[in-house]
C-alpha cells in the first residue's frame, strides 16, 4: 500500500517535470525573448546584448533550465521582464485570490452537486430530473464570460443587489475580499455543479440498474436503507476522480471570469503578462496551474485507494 | 437435416447512406436533438447567406446611431458606434464556424490515429507518450491559445493550426481508450491468428468500432473549440475589428449594459443557441449511436 | 397435501413492443408449491423462467407489466401488495438466491454486514447476537473459517464461496420458500455439485419450500422433486421428476433432453432444428408447432391447453400419448462419431511451458532468472491427423492457454510445437508463414465477441477468402454462400449483421469462417459453452459432419466432460496447466482413473434423479500451481503423503496408450476406485429398483 502511494506520488512527480519542460521549451520556440519584450524597438546591438547578460540570456537553454527549475524549486520564480519585481511576490497574493474564488466555490458547488446529482438520478424523468438537468446543460455549456455577463446583467445592472465587478487591490486579507466575490462565486460554481451533478447522476443510475441493488431490493431493504447503504458507497467512490478532473479542468474557465468580473487573480495576471509578453511570469503561473491539477488529481486517487476496499486488498496483497 | 428455417425478422444491413439518415430520423425523434439539430443548421445556414441577407453595412460608423434601441429600422438597436446590431449578430458567427469547422476534423483526424497507434502498439510508447499527454492536459488550452495568438497573431492561418493542435490531444486519449476497449476483444484476435497485416486490422476491424466514438468525439470538440475561440475574442485575442464577432460584440458592449442591454443580449443569445445546438445535437447523436457521452470526463 | 405456499394462477407477463403491441413474455402460468416441495423450472434463454421465478415475489423487470392473472404467496397476491408489505416479505419468509452472487452481493459492504442486514430486517435476533448468528449461518452454507469471513468483501472470495454467502443471507430470514435463480451456473463443476449438495440437504434439514429455476436438467435432477418445463413463456410439461426426466411425454421436452449429451452414451446429442417464436410470436397455434414432428393441423389451429392427464402430469399438447412412440433417436438424426484416424502426426507439443507472469523488474535488472511457477508445465502431446482430441479441465487449468499458444497467440518460454509432422512451427503468429496460418484455425468460445460486430456475414467469411486465396467478386460470393450452405444458413445471412442473429447462427458463422480457410487443424475454444443446449448439439453435429466432409483434425477445449466424450477419440485432462491423464475416451472416462479425473467424472450432473454426483474432493480455488510435487496434492483425496508434494508423480500406461500420473500404482488405484463405484452403484440400483416399485403402483 505505501508502495503503491510512493508510486503514484513519483509519477505526480515525473508529470510536474514533464510540464516544465514542456512550458520551458514552449517559451524558447517562441520568437523573442524577455530582453526583446522589454526593450522592443530598441531591442537591437549592443542595448540587446547588455540585457541578455544581465538576465543570463546568453547562456545554453539546458543551463538556464535547471537554474529556472532549481528557482521554481525554492519558490522563487526570478524577476519579471518589465519592473524587475519579484514574481514570487506577485504570483503568490494574485494565486491566494484565486485559491479563495476556488474553494469557495467548490465548497458550495461540489455539496450541491452531489446532492442534485443522487435526486436527479432517484427521480428520474420526472419533472425535478427533467428541470436541473436541463439547467445543468444550459449551465455547462454556454461559454463562462456570456453567463458571467448574464449574471451581472440580471444581478447588478438589473435587480441592483450585487456589485458587479470587485473594486479591490490584490492584497486585502481574505475578509475583506469575501464580501465582493459572490457573483464570481456563483458564476464558477455554476459550472463546477453542472459538470459534476451530471456525473454523479450517471454513476447513481448505473449502480441502480446492478445486480446487486437489485438483490436488496429482494431482500428486503426498505428503499432509503437501499440507497444509503447500497448505492451512494458505491455510486459516489467513482465521483471522487470525475471531481477532480473537473476541478483541474475549470482552472482554465477561472481565468475568463476573473477577467469579466476584473477580480484580482492568477487568471487576469496570466492575461495581462501574456499581453505584455512577460514570459517568465507566464511560465511561473503555468507551473503554478499545473501544480494544482497535478495535486488535485493525486490526492482525488490516494482518496480513492483509501475508500475502495477492492483497490485496498488488490494493492495491499502485493 | 432439414435446413434452419430463416425466423431472423431483421433486414439486411443498410448502406452507409441509409444508416446515417436512419441516424439523423433518431436524432430527430428525441427532442432535445431535433431542437439541438434545429439550431445548428440555422446557423449553419445564416453563416453561409448572411452575407447577402444583411440590411446595413457591418461596418458603417454612426455618431447619430450611437446605442440606439431596438426600433423599426435597426430591429436589434445599435451598438456604441451605432453599427446596427442585426447585422453584426448575423455575421458574427462566420469567422468562428469557419475556424472551427476546419480545425475540428483535423483535431480529431490526427489525435485519433495516434491514439489508436498508441492503442495498439502499447509498451515504452504507449507509457512515453501519455505521460507527454498528460502534461499537456495539465495546463488549461486557453493558455496555449492566447500565447500563439499574442506570439504571431490572430489570423485564421494561425487559429486553426493552434486549435487543431491543441484540441487534437485530448482525442489521443480518448482514441487510445476506445481502441483498448475493442483491441481486448476475440474478432482482433481472430483477425492476429488468421495471419492478417496490422494495417488491415486497423483499417477494417479496428476503426469501424472506434468510429463512432470518435464522431461523438468531433462534436463535443467543435463546441469547446467554438467557446474558446469566442473566449479568446472576447478576451481581445482574437477576431480583430471591425469584423463582426460574437465574443468581441459582448465584449464592447458590456460596458454600455446598464442602459443598453440589448447590445450584448443580441450576441448572447446567437453565442449561446449555436453552442447548446451542438451540445444537444452530440447528446443525442451519441444516444442513437449507443454511446452514452455523459460518463466522460471534460478534458 | 398441505396448504400452497405459492400459487401462480393464469399468470400472463409482457411488455410494450416497438411497434405498440403488447408481446407476452409469460402466456398463461399457473404453478402451485407446497409446504416442503422442490420445483424446477427448467427452459432455454427467453423461455421466461427467471421472470417467472422473480414474479412470485412480486417483482418485475423494468418494463415488464401483468397482463392478467397472479401470484399469491400464502393467498396474498403479491402484486396487491404494498411496498412495505412486500418488503417484509422478500428475503424474509420468500427468499432469493441470485443467478450470479458475485454481482449481486453490494461491493462495498462487508459479508458480516449484508448477511446481518438481512437478519435485522427479517428475525427476531437482537443487535448482541446478531454477529454469533451470522457466524452460524456461515457456518451451516459450510464456509470454512466463518468468523473471519465476517470481515471480507466479497471480491476477496471465490464464485463458490460467493454463492455460500448468497445462500447464507437467503436462510438468515428463515423462509418459507427459497427461489434459485440459475444458482450454480457459471461455477466449476465440482463447485457447482458441492452447492447443490448443500442445497440439497439444507431443503431436507429446514423443510423449506424451492422454486429452482435453471437450464440445466443435470442440476434440476439432482434436487427437485417436481419439475416445470417452459418452453416461449408456457409451461408446456409439468410432473413429478422422475416422470419429466425419464418419460417425457411433451415433444420439446423429449427433444430437450435427448439433447443433452450424457456420459454413459458414445454418441453425439440428438439436436433440436429451428429455434423458438420471439414474443408475441406464437402465433394462434401451439408454440411449439414449427419445430414439432408430431405436429398437424389442429396444432396450428388452436392452441392446446395445460391438461391434467392420467398419469400425473400437466402437459400441453394434443398429442402426448403419442410421444413415446416417436423413434428414440428424436427428430434430429442422431449422428454417429466420425472416426478416420490417420497415423500421421497433424500437431505434435513437446514439453510446453507457457507463462503470463513476466519476470519482476528487479529479476530482470539483476539478470536472475523467475523463479516463478509456469501457468502450463511439462505438456507433450501428439495428434494424429483426422483426430478429435478433447482438452478437459476446470478453469484456471491452462486448456484455453495452451490452444492460444499452439495459434501463436501467446509465446511459450520453453518447449516445441511441431505442425504437420514438419520442423518447429514458429511461437509467435507474425513470424508463421502464410501456409500455415492457414492451415490452422481457431473457432472461439464466445461469437459476440469474435464476429465484428461492425462486419456482415459477408465481410466476415470475406476475410480469409481473400486473405489465404484471393478471391473477389463472383467467385468470392460464390464460395461465401457454399459456406453457409455447409453449416446450415440460407444465403440470404450474408448481408446481416452478427447482431441480428441468434446465438447458435453466430456460432455457425464462427465455424463457416475457420473452414473457409480449408484448414487442417482446428482449435475449438469451449465453442458450445454459451449457447443452449439444444442449440450445442446441432453445433456438435454440424462439428462432426464438417470433420466426415473436411477430414479437418480437432482440438476440442471444454470443461464439459459429457461434451468431449460425445466428440473426442483422446482425450487430455489438465489440472493447473499440467497433464493428469491422456489416452483413448473409453480408457479415460473407465478405472483406473487419475484422482482428479475421478474427482470431475464424480462430478458431473446427469440428467437422471437416481444418479448423483460424488464429491471427493474440496472446492477450494487454487490460485497457483504448487511449485513442485503433484499438481493435485493439495486437493487429491487419494493423496499418499509427503511423496505427493516433493516429487513429481511418474507417467504410468495402462497399455492401449492410456496414461495416468500419479504416484498410487494403477492397480491399487483401479481396487480403490471400484470400492466407490460399487458403493454408488448399489445405492443407485436400489434407487432405481424403488422407483419402479413406484411407477409400477402409479
Amino acid at each position: 500500500m505505501l508502495n503503491l502511494i510512493l508510486r503514484r506520488m513519483l509519477l505526480g512527480l515525473t508529470s510536474v517535470a514533464l510540464v516544465s519542460i514542456i512550458i520551458f521549451a514552449g517559451v524558447e520556440a517562441l520568437p523573442g525573448d524577455a530582453c526583446t519584450a522589454f526593450l522592443e524597438r530598441e531591442a537591437e546591438g549592443k542595448r540587446l546584448e547588455n540585457c541578455r547578460a544581465d538576465l543570463g540570456l546568453d547562456r545554453p537553454a539546458i543551463q538556464r533550465f535547471f537554474t529556472w527549475a532549481g528557482g521554481a524549486l525554492r519558490g522563487d520564480f526570478g524577476v519579471s521582464a518589465d519592473g524587475q519585481k519579484s514574481i514570487a511576490e506577485i504570483v503568490g497574493i494574485r494565486a491566494r485570490n484565486s485559491l479563495v474564488l476556488a474553494v469557495v466555490a467548490a465548497a458550495i458547488g461540489i455539496p450541491m452537486a452531489i446532492f442534485l446529482g443522487i435526486v436527479t438520478a432517484l427521480w428520474r424523468d420526472r419533472q425535478v430530473d427533467i428541470w436541473v438537468s436541463a439547467i445543468a446543460i444550459f449551465a455547462m455549456t454556454i461559454p463562462e464570460f456570456v453567463s458571467a455577463t448574464l449574471l451581472i446583467l440580471i444581478f447588478s445592472v438589473w435587480l441592483g443587489w450585487l456589485p458587479g465587478v470587485v473594486i479591490i487591490s490584490a492584497d486585502v486579507p481574505v475578509s475583506e475580499l469575501l464580501p465582493e466575490i459572490i457573483l464570481p462565486v456563483i458564476a464558477v460554481s455554476m459550472v463546477l455543479t453542472a459538470h459534476i451533478l451530471r456525473m454523479v447522476r450517471t454513476s447513481v443510475i448505473e449502480v441502480l440498474a446492478s445486480d446487486y441493488v437489485q438483490m436488496a431490493t429482494l431482500k428486503g431493504v426498505p428503499y432509503w436503507q437501499m440507497v444509503f447503504r447500497h448505492v451512494l458507497p458505491n455510486a459516489l467512490l467513482p465521483a471522487i476522480n470525475v471531481i477532480a478532473l473537473t476541478i483541474a479542468w475549470l482552472l482554465g474557465g477561472l481565468v475568463v471570469i476573473e477577467v469579466v468580473f476584473n477580480y484580482p487573480g492568477l487568471g487576469r495576471l496570466m492575461i495581462d503578462a501574456i499581453s505584455d509578453r512577460d514570459l517568465p511570469v507566464v511560465q511561473a503561473i503555468a507551473l503554478i496551474l499545473a501544480l494544482v491539477y497535478v495535486g488535485v488529481n493525486l490526492t482525488a486517487d490516494l482518496l480513492t485507494m483509501i475508500a475502495n476496499p477492492r483497490l485496498r486488498t488488490i494493492y495491499s496483497s502485493k | 437435416m432439414m435446413s434452419s428455417t430463416p425466423l431472423t425478422l431483421a433486414q439486411p444491413r443498410p448502406s452507409a447512406f441509409a444508416r446515417a439518415a436512419g441516424v439523423v430520423r433518431d436524432i430527430m425523434s428525441r427532442p432535445s436533438g431535433a431542437i439541438g439539430l434545429a439550431l445548428v443548421t440555422l446557423h449553419v445556414v445564416v453563416a453561409l447567406l448572411s452575407p447577402y441577407l444583411v440590411p446595413y453595412d457591418f461596418k458603417e460608423i454612426s455618431s447619430a446611431l450611437m446605442l440606439k434601441a431596438p426600433s423599426a429600422t435597426h430591429w436589434f438597436g445599435t451598438d456604441h458606434l451605432g453599427r446596427d446590431i442585426l447585422t453584426r449578430t448575423l455575421l458574427g458567427g462566420r469567422e468562428a464556424l469557419l475556424v472551427t469547422t476546419i480545425a475540428t476534423p483535423i483535431a480529431v483526424t490526427w489525435g485519433g490515429f495516434l491514439g489508436i497507434l498508441i492503442g495498439l502498439v502499447g509498451g515504452r510508447l504507449d507509457d512515453v507518450l501519455m505521460r507527454v499527454v498528460d502534461a499537456f492536459l495539465s495546463l488549461p488550452k486557453i493558455l496555449f491559445v492566447l500565447t500563439a495568438a499574442t506570439m504571431f497573431g490572430t489570423g485564421s492561418e494561425v487559429l486553426i493550426p493552434t486549435l487543431a493542435f491543441f484540441y487534437g490531444i485530448p482525442v489521443i486519449r480518448i482514441a487510445r481508450a476506445a481502441t483498448h476497449d475493442v483491441v481486448a476483444r476475440d474478432f482482433i484476435t481472430a483477425a492476429r491468428a488468421r495471419g492478417q497485416s496490422r494495417l488491415t486490422i486497423i483499417g477494417v476491424e479496428l476503426l469501424p468500432n472506434v468510429r463512432d466514438a470518435l464522431l461523438v468525439e468531433g462534436a463535443m470538440r467543435w463546441s469547446w473549440m467554438l467557446l474558446t475561440f469566442s473566449s479568446l475574442s472576447f478576451l481581445g485575442f482574437g477576431v480583430s475589428p471591425p469584423t463582426p464577432d460574437w465574443g468581441l460584440m459582448i465584449s464592447d458592449a458590456r460596458g454600455f449594459m446598464s442602459f443598453a442591454p440589448w447590445a450584448v443580449l443580441a450576441p448572447v443569445v446567437a453565442l449561446s443557441s449555436l453552442i447548446i445546438g451542438i451540445n444537444l445535437t452530440a447528446d443525442a447523436f451519441a444516444k442513437a449511436l449507443g454511446i452514452d457521452r455523459t460518463e466522460k470526463v471534460p478534458v | 397435501m398441505t396448504a400452497p405456499i405459492i400459487e401462480v394462477k393464469n399468470l400472463s407477463i409482457g411488455f410494450t413492443g416497438k411497434s405498440g403491441r403488447t408481446l407476452p413474455i409469460l402466456r398463461n402460468i399457473d404453478l402451485t408449491v407446497t409446504k416442503g416441495e422442490t420445483i424446477g423450472l427448467v427452459g432455454e434463454s427467453g423461455s421466461g423462467k427467471s421472470t417467472l421465478a422473480l414474479a412470485m415475489m412480486g417483482y418485475l423487470k423494468k418494463g415488464l407489466r401483468v397482463l392478467e392473472g397472479s401470484a399469491t404467496f400464502h393467498g396474498r397476491d403479491t402484486f396487491g401488495l404494498t411496498m412495505r408489505e412486500l418488503e417484509e416479505i422478500r428475503g424474509g419468509k420468500l427468499a432469493l438466491i441470485p443467478q450470479n452472487a458475485g454481482q449481486s452481493l453490494t461491493p462495498s459492504m462487508r459479508i458480516g454486514a449484508q448477511v446481518s442486514e438481512a437478519l435485522k430486517l427479517h428475525s427476531q435476533v437482537d443487535q448482541s447476537a446478531r454477529l454469533s448468528r451470522v457466524v452460524e449461518l456461515l457456518t451451516q452454507v459450510r464456509l470454512p473459517d466463518p468468523a473471519a469471513l465476517v470481515d471480507r468483501y466479497p471480491h476477496e472470495l471465490s464464485g463458490g464461496q460467493q454463492q455460500r454467502v448468497a445462500v447464507a443471507m437467503a436462510l438468515a430470514g428463515e423462509p418459507e420458500a427459497l427461489l434459485l435463480d440459475e444458482p450454480t451456473t457459471g461455477l466449476d463443476v465440482t463447485t457447482q455439485a458441492h452447492i447443490l449438495k448443500l442445497l440439497r440437504d439444507l431443503a431436507r434439514e429446514t423443510g423449506t419450500s424451492m422454486v429452482y429455476v435453471s437450464h440445466d436438467l443435470g442440476a434440476i435432477a439432482q434436487v427437485c422433486d417436481r419439475v416445470a418445463v417452459m418452453y416461449a413463456g408456457e409451461i408446456v410439461l409439468e410432473g413429478r421428476a422422475r416422470e419429466v426426466l425419464r418419460r417425457p411425454i411433451h415433444p420439446y421436452a423429449r427433444g430437450l433432453l435427448a439433447s443433452i449429451p450424457k456420459l454413459k452414451e458414445a454418441r453425439l446429442p440428438v439436436a433440436m432444428e429451428g429455434r423458438p417464436p420471439p414474443p408475441g410470436g406464437a402465433g394462434e397455434g401451439c408454440a411449439f408447432v414449427e419445430r414439432c414432428e408430431l405436429a398437424e393441423n389442429r396444432c396450428r389451429q388452436s392452441r392446446p391447453a395445460l391438461d391434467l392427464i392420467a398419469s400425473g402430469e400437466r402437459v400441453r399438447c394434443f398429442r402426448y400419448d403419442q410421444v413415446p412412440e416417436l423413434p428414440a433417436a428424436g427428430a434430429g438424426v442422431a449422428s454417429e462419431r466420425v472416426q478416420s484416424v490417420a497415423e500421421q502426426s497433424a500437431l505434435e507439443l513437446s514439453d510446453l511451458a507457457i507463462s503470463y507472469a513476466k519476470p519482476g523488474f528487479v529479476e530482470q535488472l539483476l539478470g536472475r532468472p523467475s523463479t516463478l511457477t509456469p501457468t502450463v508445465d511439462d505438456v507433450s502431446i501428439r495428434i494424429d491427423t483426422g483426430e478429435t482430441v478433447g482438452l478437459v479441465g476446470e478453469s484456471g487449468s491452462g486448456k484455453s492457454t495452451i490452444l492460444k499458444a499452439v495459434a501463436g497467440l501467446l509465446t511459450p518460454f520453453a518447449g516445441v510445437i511441431r505442425f504437420a509432422g514438419s520442423d518447429a512451427l514458429e511461437p509467435e503468429v507474425d513470424k508463421r508463414s502464410s501456409d500455415h496460418l492457414r492451415r490452422i484455425q481457431l473457432i472461439f468460445q464466445n461469437p459476440d465477441e469474435s464476429l465484428n460486430p461492425r462486419h456482415t456475414v459477408g465481410e466476415i467469411l470475406a476475410q480469409p477468402l481473400k486473405l489465404y486465396f484471393g478471391l473477389s467478386g463472383k467467385e468470392l460470393r460464390r464460395r461465401s454462400e457454399a459456406l453457409l450452405e455447409r453449416v446450415r444458413l440460407g444465403a440470404h445471412y450474408l448481408d446481416r449483421l452478427p447482431g441480428q442473429l441468434s446465438g447458435g447462427e453466430k456460432q455457425r458463422v464462427a465455424i463457416a469462417r475457420a473452414f473457409a480457410a480449408e484448414p487442417e487443424l482446428v482449435l475449438c475454444d469451449e465453442i458450445t459453452s454459451a449457447l443452449d443446449v439444444s442449440v450445442q448439439a446441432a453445433v456438435l453435429n454440424l462439428l462432426n459432419q464438417l470433420k466426415q466432409d473436411e477430414g479437418a483434425t480437432y482440438v476440442f477445449v471444454s470443461h464439459d466432460l459429457a461434451v468431449v466424450k460425445a466428440l473426442a477419440d483422446r482425450v487430455a485432462v489438465l489440472y493447473q496447466g499440467r497433464l493428469c491423464e491422456m489416452g483413448p475416451t473409453a480408457q479415460v472416462y473407465s478405472l483406473p482413473s487419475h484422482p482428479y479425473t475421478e474427482v470431475l467424472l464424480g462430478a458431473v450432473l446427469e440428467p437422471d434423479p437416481d444418479v448423483s454426483p460424488v464429491l471427493a474432493a474440496e472446492d477450494v480455488v487454487e490460485r497457483s500451481p504448487p511449485a513442485k510435487g503433484c499438481p493435485f496434492q493439495r486437493r487429491c483425496p487419494r493423496k499418499l503423503g509427503n511423496i505427493c508434494d516433493t516429487q513429481t508423480p511418474p507417467w504410468q500406461s495402462t497399455g492401449d496408450a492410456h496414461a495416468i500420473r500419479c504416484h498410487i500404482a494403477l492397480d491399487e488405484l483401479k481396487s480403490m476406485q471400484q470400492g466407490n463405484a460399487a458403493e454408488t452403484s448399489r445405492v443407485s440400483s436400489f434407487l432405481k429398483t424403488v422407483s419402479d416399485v413406484q411407477r409400477s403402483e402409479a
